[in-house]
């Protein structure tokens, strides 16, 4: 029960995010002075969001304190938008590779 | 007085309520509102898988950082992450028994939100008058101006009534003589602001960082 327990260190929090905030912009600039992947990249700033979102839901939303169940109901939207994500990909890769098929038109073809 | 009246005059002032939620024992309120987030969450989830998905499979997609610019943009990410602070702080006076403090607090945290809407409209008014569209983008593939203007427009749209919300909050917390009557009320505002600073720093990581 989220009324019950000591209030966590809000001001920690905030500190902490402000700093994440501040790496989550260095690393789109550190390519530009090391020779960092695309992948790599993207692999840091995924893991920075799911941090800083992470803390947000946990202390300032007080999900930390709540019970198991309240934990389940608020992971869902994240597993069905992961998901999601499988079910997109093979169908819209599929269109492309169909697009970058297509022969062209033959020269002097009517255009519509 | 009859047995539904008491009730609804209980209810109304939010410190007594039928039976007790099993997820949430403080309110049923608080749960309807984990609930109402969920399902927001799908919302803005599919939002944004959908725009990893077209992202992906496009050949002409800008590299959004260079083209949207993120001066402004973490500026605004900041001050959605300093009224989340005064978000908390409000509720903690409250706790506390200080309504004045909690009003301020919670006046801070909506004044975050309206600047961080006035940054919003300033934004959209600078990339229109650049070019980009909800139809059309100079810069490559057009649903790029598509998924850029329904994902924050769609943020930006919680964030305006998050401000009503707020607003609405500290007219009650006036009200009520009681600081302990209005802390479950403004606890559960609290979930729908931090949500919506939640989903902001994923938008901002998805649609202006990577």
């Amino acid at each position: 029960m989220a009324g019950d327990h000591q209030h966590p260190n809000y001001m920690a929090i905030f500190y902490w995010l402000a700093i994440l905030t501040v790496g989550e912009i260095g690393v789109v600039f550190l390519p530009h002075y090391i020779p960092m992947s695309k992948l790599t990249v993207g692999a840091f700033l995924c893991a920075f969001a799911i941090v800083k979102a992470a803390m947000v839901a946990m202390y300032f939303m007080h999900l930390k304190f709540e019970t198991k169940t309240l934990g389940l109901i608020a992971v869902t939207p994240l597993a069905i938008a992961t998901l999601l994500v499988f079910v997109i990909l093979p169908d819209a890769f599929h269109v492309t590779h169909k697009t970058a098929n297509l022969k062209p038109a033959p020269e002097g073809a009517a255009k519509h | 007085m009859s047995a539904a009246t008491s009730h609804a005059a209980a209810t109304s002032h939010g410190a007594v309520e039928p039976a007790e939620s099993p997820l949430t024992p403080e309110s049923w309120g608080k749960l309807g509102m984990w609930i109402f987030l969920a399902g927001d969450a799908v919302g803005f989830g599919t939002l944004l898988a959908a725009y990893g998905g077209m992202r992906a499979t496009s050949g002409d997609w800008p590299s959004p950082y260079e083209v949207l610019g993120i001066n402004l943009t973490a500026a605004m990410t900041f001050l959605l992450i300093c009224s989340s602070v005064t978000m908390v702080k409000a509720l903690e006076w409250l706790g506390k028994g200080d309504r004045g403090k909690a009003k301020m607090f919670l006046f801070f945290t909506a004044l975050g939100g309206a600047i961080f809407v006035g940054c919003q409209a300033f934004e959209w008014t600078h990339l229109i008058e650049r070019g980009l569209h909800i139809n059309g983008n100079p810069w490559g593939a057009s649903l790029f101006g598509t998924s850029f203007f329904i994902v924050t427009g769609f943020h930006g749209l919680h964030v305006t009534a998050g401000v009503i919300y707020l607003l609405a909050n500290i007219a009650v917390v006036s009200r009520r003589p009681d600081p302990a009557a209005s802390y479950n009320m403004v606890e559960i505002t609290g979930l729908y602001w931090h949500f919506v600073d939640l989903v902001w720093i994923m938008v901002f990581t998805f649609m202006y960082l990577l």
